[in-house]
């Protein structure tokens, strides 16, 4: 096979090396305990250990005769919206509520496209909200407050 | 004659006005959910449940078995139509179903795994009503060793799954152990990678998995070029199978039929495996080896049909030992004791009229899925044509609000963004997502049998080996995986000249 390196195997190498190895030396602080009677720790430093040997592997397998993987070009301002959405989900959903909360998490990912104009966004958000509450409080008759203790509801 | 009697009891059962109705909206209900993105059969069903309460135990628990065939089939629909697999057996669904669809060959995909379903699930009825006894017997036979070599057996299988390297394939199975080893200890109780955050003593969801993984991942693949992008899928040509399709489908569908029957039986995991089984062995026999993972139709029926002929059959072990093999008998083992029914072998002699109405409503199940679904697939088919603008914003709102709903836990939903960020790193350098995802359920089965088979030997590592049944299984998965790594290196020479068109 012709030598090549490959940057995405390096990368997904080094990324398994790197969790592999923090989960190994994490696993360190539980107590081992014997084969005969496992500790919380023995199974996730093996299994660590197996993994950071696999992402080794993978690397020099990159360095040596990589598989040719495009990478291509990282959508940032996606990946900025989905997060930033998400994680406002999970922490306003008690404290705004489900219609406030929904409206924002839903008008935020529509942002991740670069084609989506203001308007298009919002209607989207809004439709997407009453969509949901519909299906889900109506519906399913999910047990979240519409509206949160941070409205004053 | 035994077997007819009990079947005509079974039947007058089900076949009572309130049951037949109820299976229906069961079903009926389940579809509607479990078609929506990002919400799996088990989401469904746990939202669905409190329904199901005020009625009788034989009609709530028709009910619930109505939902629960319904959802998986709206779940199958989801992974095909855009990619989405809401439980793990589900994606393996995706691989083909989902290229498929991009072909303009939703249709053909759905009614394969309709039709598949319903072989499947007809054929399993009938292996439940008559094996649940002795397969219990065997099933009993099974210890922790055996456990833990039939785990170890599945993960390796589901390399064949992988289309990169089977190096990644690996890796990415240990790191799924890894994540599913997050949260209290099954032994001591310790919490293990929690940082301190009391949310996480519970694990991590599956869901949070799987939707970040596929779902989340995908989006970003899909808003990676937008200017360059038309559409995600190709324009729906025919909604029904060719006589062609249907030819290559016969031989999937009774494979995968057989398959899950004999594999859902397992506790733990069996429909899992079975799906996968299903497509390694489907992929392994073709004469179209290539196409698989490019819309293959065999590698949509074989799969469906294994698993749903799992769904059946994983009733046995509930029914028989009071073993959930499947967090959706999970829950049902919260239903039947919320009746007062404590599952277990005394069902069969105690509620002979639950045990076996239970087991033809099944059958009433199936029928009615496949009366409702087969029109309906004009109508889903249609879902595709939501401009992307608002489907990407309703998939990632839906499985948030879907996700959250199942513990009120903002974690699962931090946990969506995590995994969808990891997959989707992963995704680009090569790594397919599927072998995690089954690591990541597996992973607490085998360390735990790995744990108990090693105390009851008092610590000697040969009872793995010692004992047949589990000596058998090892010996499958060293040869699955050398034959899986074996001809990696010499097929992907092979798909350097043949993976241009693609």
């Amino acid at each position: 096979m012709e030598r090549r390196r490959s940057f995405p195997d390096v990368l997904a190498g080094g990324i398994f090396v790197l969790i592999g190895g923090a989960f190994a030396v994490g696993s360190l602080s539980y107590s081992l305990g014997t084969p005969l009677r496992m500790g919380p720790g023995y199974f996730p430093l093996v299994v660590g250990a197996i993994m950071a040997a696999l992402g080794l592997a993978i690397v020099v397998k990159g360095l040596i005769a990589g598989e040719v993987v495009e990478f291509g070009a990282i959508p940032w301002r996606a990946v900025a919206a989905l997060t930033v959405a998400l994680v406002f989900f999970g922490f306003t959903v008690r404290r705004l509520g489900f219609v406030p909360t929904s409206l924002v998490t839903a008008f935020l990912v529509t942002l991740a496209s670069q084609r989506v104009k203001l308007l298009t966004a919002l209607a989207v958000a809004a439709g997407l909200t009453v969509a949901s509450t519909l299906i889900f409080v109506v519906g399913l008759q999910l047990r979240i407050p519409l509206f949160g203790p941070w409205l004053g509801l | 004659m035994e077997l007819l009697d009990n079947l005509a009891l079974g039947f007058s059962t089900a076949f009572l006005v309130q049951n037949v109705l109820y299976c229906f909206v069961g079903v009926l209900l389940g579809t509607a959910v479990g078609v929506l993105p990002g919400i799996g059969p088990t989401a469904t069903v746990a939202m669905l449940l409190p329904i199901t309460f005020s009625f009788e135990p034989v009609t709530a628990l028709i009910m619930l078995a109505g939902i629960y065939y319904g959802a998986q089939y709206g779940g199958s629909t989801t992974a095909i139509l855009i990619n989405l697999p809401g439980e793990s057996s589900a994606a393996v669904t995706a691989l083909d179903g989902h290229a498929m669809a991009r072909q303009g060959r939703a249709g053909p995909a759905l009614a394969a795994a309709a039709i598949g379903s319903f072989i499947a699930g007809t054929v399993a009825t009938v292996v439940l009503a008559v094996a649940a006894p002795p397969l219990a017997d065997i099933a009993l036979k099974f210890g922790p060793a055996e456990y833990f070599s039939l785990v170890l057996l599945g993960l390796i299988v589901s390399i064949a799954l992988a289309r990169g390297s089977a190096l990644k394939a690996l890796a990415m199975i240990a790191l799924g152990i890894m994540f599913g080893t997050v949260g209290q200890d099954i032994y001591t109780g310790t919490p293990r990678f929690v940082f301190d955050q009391r949310e996480l003593y519970g694990g991590i969801d599956f869901v949070s998995v799987a939707v970040g993984m596929f779902g989340v991942a995908e989006i970003l693949r899909n808003l990676e070029n937008e200017h360059t992008r038309t559409a995600t899928v190709g324009k729906v040509k025919n909604l029904w199978p060719t006589a062609e399709d249907r030819r290559r489908i016969v031989g999937p569908i009774l494979r995968g039929t057989g398959l899950g029957a004999a594999l859902g039986v397992l506790p733990g995991g069996g429909h899992v495996l079975a799906s996968f089984t299903s497509y390694a062995v489907e992929k392994r026999i073709s004469k179209r080896k290539q196409e698989f993972g490019r819309g293959a139709i065999e590698g949509v029926a074989g799969p469906e049909s294994a698993n749903n002929a799992a769904a059946q059959t994983s009733f046995i072990p509930l029914l028989t030992l009071g073993l959930p093999a499947h967090p959706v008998m999970a829950l049902m083992i919260g239903a039947f004791i919320v009746h007062g029914i404590t599952p277990g072998p005394n069902v069969i002699t105690d509620e002979p009229a639950l045990f076996w109405g239970l087991i033809a409503s099944m059958w009433i199940g199936n029928v009615l899925l496949v009366l409702l679904n087969l029109p309906l697939i004009g109508m889903w088919v249609r879902m595709l044509r939501i401009p992307y603008a608002v489907l990407f914003p309703m998939i990632i709102l839906f499985a948030a609000i879907g996700t959250y709903s199942l513990s009120f836990n903002a974690f699962d939903v931090y946990a969506i963004a995590f995994f969808g960020l990891l997959g989707y790193i992963l995704i680009k350098c090569g790594c397919e997502p599927a072998p995690l995802l089954l690591g990541f359920v597996l992973g607490p089965l085998l360390e735990e049998n790995l744990r108990r088979a090693l105390i009851i030997s008092r610590g000697d590592a040969t009872v793995f080996l010692t004992r047949p049944i589990s000596a058998s299984l090892l010996v499958v998965a060293v040869v699955a995986l050398v034959i899986a790594v074996l001809p990696a290196i010499s097929k992907r020479r092979e798909e350097v000249f043949t993976e241009d068109d693609a």
